[in-house]
């Protein structure tokens, strides 16, 4: 995967993730060009299209975007399914995800993205363990004890 | 589940962001981000020393304002002071900051490294994730150069932990594609290739990214992955749908790392070892069983996630190609799919209908679809939709069904989206021409794509009718015939226009018996469209005047009559004036000798492969815009460095500044000059062929050293070398005078498609500019098949010899059965193979006289030249010769056969082979060899 763009219908960026190296200026004018694509396409129409040389894989969940562009050998359906897991995750950290959670809590969502999906390739795809891995660093924001970070993980 | 605004609880961050989502219009929120960074500001450069929470916020706050779209040019200090914090929350929020953030700002990076370099060495597995993560997304060169040799170790230590091991293997894949000089697998590939068999699920699901990722570039060393890969799809394939617990989604078992196991073993040929293909074979039959049982769950992840794995489970048996059944079991799926109520299942059954075209065992089988798919074109709703249904259409097209594609594809135009019109014009063209067997279908054809899109037809479209035409004595009549009748609708194209004025300007004559068409109804006919011209027509149509002036004597008076007029004359046009003011002179002082010379019909134009083809090549597909623009630039490039091959033609060119289409050739001898307008590809087309010479290169289609090339001052010596896809030739240039060549240089080119990486050619050594007299000069130059190619590079030659520029141009013996690789069979399994090849596709069939007296033992050593294996007691008739081979490219391996039928002076040559593709270049290769024997 090269990149995943999360936006509202009203075309705002809510979360960007790249996977390749690009400009800030080149990545300006893609996430301008897709939100503009992907917002004309209409409900019925199918969740795939061309792209430059890429393929774009995205769906709607409510009132969020979620975009992924992969290459041209990387699967649709599985992108598809990754875009909902992904929202599976949030859903269940968050509790009914909505766009303000993102927004209020956007550094979550990088972080459950970064233990999902890590250099455009998934890391860990059982639901259990990534949210394990989320809860375990929540448990250290609380119980943080600075002296020795070796028995943080033990600590429940 | 925690509560979500917890944690921490940044108030300060909510507060903000609760700010900003207030401000009610653009002004107002960069405003209120001014203000915020004034203060931020203020506080990292105050006095007081900042607390690690009130650090941690407002970094946050940065990365926030940065998020929304605004630069940001302070605060990575702040941010790399909290990677080193002990605390985890700050350490990752400055984790993320640098992640999203980066900068090159180089001392940075080494604080950075410092700061990774030490949670590394942490043993505390969420520190080392988190060191990981930030390497993975950053992924820049300098931290490649750090933490290249480390991470390896850290992947397969035996005390890793599992999380800490899943996120150095994709660590590691982004580290290599950034840098992969500097990712050295070495001692650790087998331990690397043997996390495919962990017992955690995760790791196996990382480490396979990784592994793919090395097995692309070095499939030998990594090559023990097939087995593996085999067997842990197989034992997810057959498992229950609640084995792998949390792994298993929506009631499919692990479909991430299933589609990536089938995408692993897409890196590799069938597996040899004929357990393990049984094996895998099992697996594929059943993933398409699974296809036809009734759904686990009515919910769209499941399904989506089993054709996950079954289009990827198709795709590795598209590009094994050798399971004719599963090939056709496949085909019978996706034709399933091609009626789906999911538009997405439709648009991949296309996608990927499209390969299974090309494939030998299901090309009959995809073409039964052909009515679903022109239904698809006409009814779908959706543009990306009826895209795949042209292209496959595209792909299935063949002799049979050509007449009714194309039809159909030419309707579809009418209606087509804007965005998808020139490739499909191209596509249109391509087709016409490829399966025209007659001609005036052909010509038809184009004249229809031009009357319904001719916006969207481009140059070489019509240059290459008018290159039809003019080969093809028997269509020029009809041609002339149909341009005329076309050119009365009251509005036409001015494309069609161009075609009108050059083929009744070639062919008029051809018409001009009928009343209807006589001379002087063509050329008004022609002259009234001409107000409504650009400049360029125009001056096409003037060319077309005094053709016609040489074609019939009595239009001559009205022609001048035309050309005298101020409109022509005095044009303020320069280039339309000049043609005026010759054209009407040539007319009243030459005779009619000379202007029948002069005037003469164009000679046939070189055949050679379309450059339309090329051209649709290089398209990427709609919206492809910028990506168009690069390749367009770089094929121009490529063509300026290939401007040797022109010769002194070039200059012809470079005098022609405006863009006319010279019809008649005035100004440069040849008849390329027709083709003027742009430097499109046609150009290139006609004009490597001249000055080439290529004398030499067919006495090296059955040997590899000999001399090239000599005159009287130049000797050219080859010795070449080739194994499996490559070679590697030494060129020796030698001075055969006592004097001193300078400014000596050569360059190696490869023409139109050869150069879009059908063949990589890299020069080894540079040579020195001088060649002492009597001297002798060594050059290497390695060659790389990429894929099958029919064109040969060329070789352009510079030097001064006695202040004279010597230019020379030849073609390199680069052939493809340089690329054979013998193969030795039994007669039983040669014939069982040569009758299988029975499509017209497959084969080359060839009648020829030899050209000398054929002597067993020359031929055997001619054939084993060839590159094949020279199979004896294989056919009964001994006066037969069969051969067998294998031509290695880097995308696929091609089996091929051959046979030689003695018949006293006669032979017939039989070369099959297994991909249509390959189809032209037989024939290449047949003629080639007919001028070796």
């Amino acid at each position: 995967m090269q990149f995943m763009l999360l936006f509202s219908r009203q075309g705002k960026l809510r979360l960007q993730k790249w996977y390749v190296p690009l400009s800030d200026k080149e990545k300006k004018k893609i996430t301008r060009e897709l939100v503009q694509t992907v917002l004309a396409r209409k409900p019925k129409m199918c969740s795939f299209l061309e792209w430059r040389d890429l393929k774009i894989v995205y769906k709607r969940y409510a009132s969020l975007y979620f975009c992924c562009a992969i290459e041209d050998q990387d699967n649709e359906l599985i992108t598809l399914e990754i875009i909902h897991r992904y929202v599976e995750l949030l859903d269940k950290y968050f509790g009914s995800v909505c766009e303000l959670d993102i927004i209020f809590n956007f550094e979550k969502a990088y972080f459950i993205l970064d233990e999902f999906l890590l250099g455009g390739e998934a890391q860990e795809t059982s639901k259990k363990n990534v949210l394990k891995a989320i809860e375990q660093a929540d448990l250290l924001q609380e119980n943080f004890s600075s002296q020795s970070p070796h028995n943080c993980l033990s600590t429940p | 589940m925690p509560a979500v605004s917890k944690g921490d609880g940044m108030r300060g961050l909510a507060v903000f962001i609760s700010d900003i989502r207030n401000c009610k219009s653009k002004e107002a929120e960069i405003k209120r981000i001014n203000k915020e960074l004034a203060n931020i500001r203020s506080k990292f450069k105050g006095d007081k020393a900042l607390d690690g929470y009130s650090k941690k916020k407002y970094v946050c706050k940065l990365l926030f304002i940065f998020l929304l779209g605004h630069d940001i040019d302070f605060g990575h200090m702040e941010a790399v002071n909290l990677l080193s914090s002990n605390k985890y929350t700050e350490k990752q929020i400055g984790y993320l900051f640098i992640s999203v953030l980066v900068n090159s700002n180089s001392e940075l990076i080494r604080l950075i490294n410092n700061a990774i370099k030490n949670d590394l060495s942490s043993r505390n597995p969420t520190f080392m994730c988190l060191a990981l993560h930030c390497i993975a997304n950053v992924g820049s060169r300098e931290m490649a150069e750090a933490f290249a040799g480390e991470i390896p170790r850290i992947l397969v230590a035996g005390d890793t932990m599992d999380s800490v091991k899943q996120s150095a293997a994709l660590c590691l894949l982004r580290l290599y594609k950034t840098s992969p000089d500097l990712v050295l697998m070495g001692e650790w590939t087998s331990r690397v290739v043997h996390l495919l068999n962990d017992q955690h699920m995760g790791v196996v699901t990382a480490a396979i990214s990784l592994i793919t990722c090395l097995s692309q570039k070095n499939p030998d060393e990594f090559k023990t992955c097939v087995s593996l890969a085999v067997s842990r799809l197989s034992r997810i394939v057959s498992s229950a749908s609640t084995d792998l617990q949390d792994y298993t989604y929506y009631f499919v078992p692990a479909p991430w790392l299933s589609c990536k196991l089938l995408r692993l073993l897409q890196c590799y040929p069938p597996p040899e070892d004929g357990a393990v293909k049984g094996r895998l074979v099992e697996c594929l039959e059943t993933i398409l069983n699974k296809a036809q049982e009734p759904p686990k769950s009515k919910k769209v992840q499941h399904s989506n996630a089993k054709n996950a794995i079954l289009f990827e489970a198709i795709s590795l048996i598209i590009h094994y190609d050798s399971e004719p059944n599963l090939l056709v079991r496949a085909c019978n799926q996706l034709g399933q799919f091609l009626q789906h109520r999911e538009t997405n299942l439709r648009y991949l059954a296309l996608e990927s209908m499209c390969t299974l075209a090309s494939s030998e065992f299901s090309h009959e089988a995809v073409k039964t679809h052909i009515e679903t798919v022109i239904n698809a074109l006409k009814t779908e709703r959706d543009v990306s939709v009826r895209q795949r249904a042209a292209d496959l259409l595209y792909a299935m097209c063949d002799r049979s069904n050509a007449k009714q594609i194309v039809a159909e594809m030419l309707s579809y135009l009418e209606t087509a989206d804007y965005s998808i019109r020139e490739e499909m014009v191209l596509k249109v063209a391509i087709l016409a021409e490829k399966y025209a067997v007659d001609y005036s279908w052909y010509v038809d054809t184009i004249l229809n794509l031009i009357r319904i899109a001719g916006d969207y037809v481009s140059e070489e479209v019509w240059y290459r009718v008018i290159q039809i035409v003019i080969n093809r004595d028997d269509v020029q009549g009809y041609a002339a015939k149909t341009v005329f009748e076309a050119l009365q609708a009251p509005a036409c194209h001015e494309n069609m226009v161009k075609v009108g004025g050059y083929i009744l300007g070639e062919f008029g004559n051809l018409i001009a018996g009928d009343p209807r068409s006589s001379p002087l109804v063509q050329f008004n006919l022609l002259h009234s469209k001409f107000h409504l011209c650009s400049v360029p027509t125009r001056a096409l149509l003037l060319s077309a005047y005094i053709k016609f002036i040489n074609l019939f004597p009595e239009t001559k008076s009205t022609i001048q009559e035309v050309l005298r007029s101020d409109s022509q004359i005095r044009n303020s046009d320069v280039e339309l004036q000049q043609r005026a003011v010759e054209y009407l002179k040539l007319s009243s002082i030459a005779s009619t000798d000379v202007l029948a010379t002069v005037l003469e019909e164009m000679p046939p134009f070189p055949e050679r492969e379309s450059s339309i083809l090329a051209k649709l090549k290089k398209k990427k597909g709609p919206g492809a815009v910028s990506v168009n623009e690069l390749e367009e630039g770089k094929r121009e490039g490529g063509e300026l460095n290939g401007g040797g091959e022109r010769g002194g033609d070039s200059s012809a060119i470079a005098s022609t500044p405006s863009p006319s289409a010279d019809l008649l050739g005035l100004r440069a001898g040849p008849p390329v000059t027709a083709a003027a307008p742009s430097a499109g590809s046609l150009l290139v087309d006609v004009f490597s062929e001249a000055g080439v010479n290529d004398d030499g290169f067919l006495r090296f289609v059955c040997k590899n050293n000999g001399v090239l090339f000599e005159n009287q001052l130049l000797q050219i010596g080859i010795k070449s070398e080739y194994r499996q896809n490559l070679g590697r030739m030494y060129l020796f240039y030698g001075n055969k005078t006592s004097v001193q060549f300078v400014t000596f240089t050569t360059t190696v080119t490869c023409p139109g498609e050869l150069q879009s990486h059908i063949l990589h050619i890299h020069t080894w050594n540079s040579l020195e500019p001088l060649i002492e007299g009597g001297a002798q000069v060594q050059q290497v130059i390695n060659i790389e098949c990429l894929t099958d190619f029919s064109d040969a590079p060329l070789l352009n030659i510079k030097f001064r010899y006695g202040g004279a520029l010597q230019n020379l141009t030849l073609k390199l013996p680069v052939t493809i059965n340089k690329f054979f690789q013998p193969t030795e069979m039994a007669s039983h399994d040669f014939f069982q193979r040569w009758k299988q090849l029975s499509l017209p596709q497959q084969e080359a069939q060839k009648i020829f006289k030899a050209n000398h007296a054929m002597d067993t033992e020359v031929l055997k050593a001619k054939l084993l030249g060839l590159g094949m294996a020279l199979l004896e007691n294989v056919d009964p008739n001994p006066e037969n010769f069969v051969c067998a081979g294998v031509i290695q490219t880097k995308a696929q391996q091609v089996g091929s056969l051959l046979r030689l039928e003695g018949e006293g002076e006669k032979q017939v040559f039989s070369l099959p082979y297994y991909p249509q593709s390959f189809n032209r270049k037989n024939c290449t290769l047949a003629v080639s060899l007919e001028h070796s024997l």
